[in-house]
């Protein structure tokens, strides 16, 4: 039975974390959406306040994206500048 | 254009032993600045009623940015506009690099932080600056006292997020290019051709997406946070 080196086993379990952080982006989806719905019921109900309502519509898509954005350096810094290996 | 084997910016021009460098973002970030001041020069030169030319397009700039700052953040506040429209002009130029081939320089974190610290210390002069000290370090134990450390997070949490979201998305579209221009040259090159000729038209869509729609929406994003965040702090809290 051969056994895994520490390396190889840092590194593996690494990758499987990289791909796991991303489920947020699970919620990103829902979140954006959400606002993205009520943008579009604002405009139906008042068609002359399209330019404001999408302005605001695009500045609450982009801060509900910020904590997707977390996870997605997460999983960058682990797959492409991983600390853990000059750990060992 | 890009490849996935240097994801991070390369030192160009190494000091003393290599210990003090200039990497190809602070030179990218250079050029825009001279490009940016150079135009404003070209346009300023002689100054006429009827403007034409690159007064014009000077002109329509200016007083673009001017009424936004205004709409936004109220007739006052008008002297904020000047630096409004740096960060704007200079954010657009910055994230789209990637369309004239270079490596997009707020990629880089360093840049990204630096914008948003900037941005920090605005906010707290200016909020300084309206309340005087005592009335600053007072409206932190606003309207209880106990609130005081989850305040003073949330003005240092602002800066961290709004650095990370600039630098995140741009990022990410960088790491998509990549891979997309080198995968079409693996696969022109399973086709049996020493030029990747499929690298010709197909990457557009993702082009007009990640280099022209996405860093307009980040520089509006970053300066519309901004202008939020300065007309806040000017504005003390009426109702107490």
């Amino acid at each position: 039975m051969n056994l895994v080196t520490p390396e190889a086993f840092v590194l593996g379990l690494s990758a499987i974390g990289a791909a796991f952080t991303m489920v947020a982006a699970f919620g990103i989806g829902i979140g954006q959406g959400l606002v993205g719905m009520k943008g579009v019921e604002g405009v139906s109900r008042q068609p002359e306040a399209k330019a404001d309502i999408l302005q605001t519509m695009l500045v609450g898509q982009a801060v509900t994206e910020t904590t997707g954005i977390f996870a997605f350096i997460i999983s960058i810094i682990l797959l492409f500048a991983n600390p853990f290996i000059g750990m060992l | 254009m890009h490849s996935t084997e240097h994801l991070g910016p390369r030192k160009i021009i190494g000091f003393f032993d290599g210990t003090v460098f200039i990497t190809e973002t602070v030179l990218l970030a250079l050029i825009i600045a001279a490009v940016m001041i150079i135009f404003a020069l070209l346009s300023a030169r002689k100054l006429e009623r009827e403007p034409k030319g690159l007064q014009l397009i000077a002109e329509i700039i200016v007083s673009t940015i001017y009424n936004f700052t205004t709409r936004t953040m109220g007739e006052k506040n008008k002297k904020f506009a000047p630096y409004i429209g740096t960060l704007f002009i200079f954010l657009l130029l910055a994230n789209s690099a990637g369309l004239f081939g270079f490596r997009p320089v707020t990629a880089d974190v360093n840049t990204a932080f630096a914008l948003s610290i900037i941005t920090f210390c605005l906010i707290q002069a200016s909020s300084m600056k309206s309340k005087g000290i005592k009335g600053h370090i007072k409206h932190y134990g606003d309207p209880y006292p106990f609130m005081f450390p989850i305040k003073i997070i949330e003005d240092v949490a602002f800066p961290i997020s709004l650095a990370f979201r600039l630098f995140g998305n741009i990022t990410g579209g960088m790491i998509v290019m990549a891979l997309a221009f080198q995968g079409l040259e693996s696969l022109s090159r399973n086709l049996g051709s020493k030029i990747p000729f499929l690298q010709f038209l197909i990457p557009l869509p993702l082009n007009l997406f990640f280099d022209v729609f996405e860093p307009i929406l980040q520089a509006f994003i970053f300066t519309m946070l901004t202008m939020s965040f300065v007309t806040m702090a000017t504005m003390g809290h009426e109702d107490h």
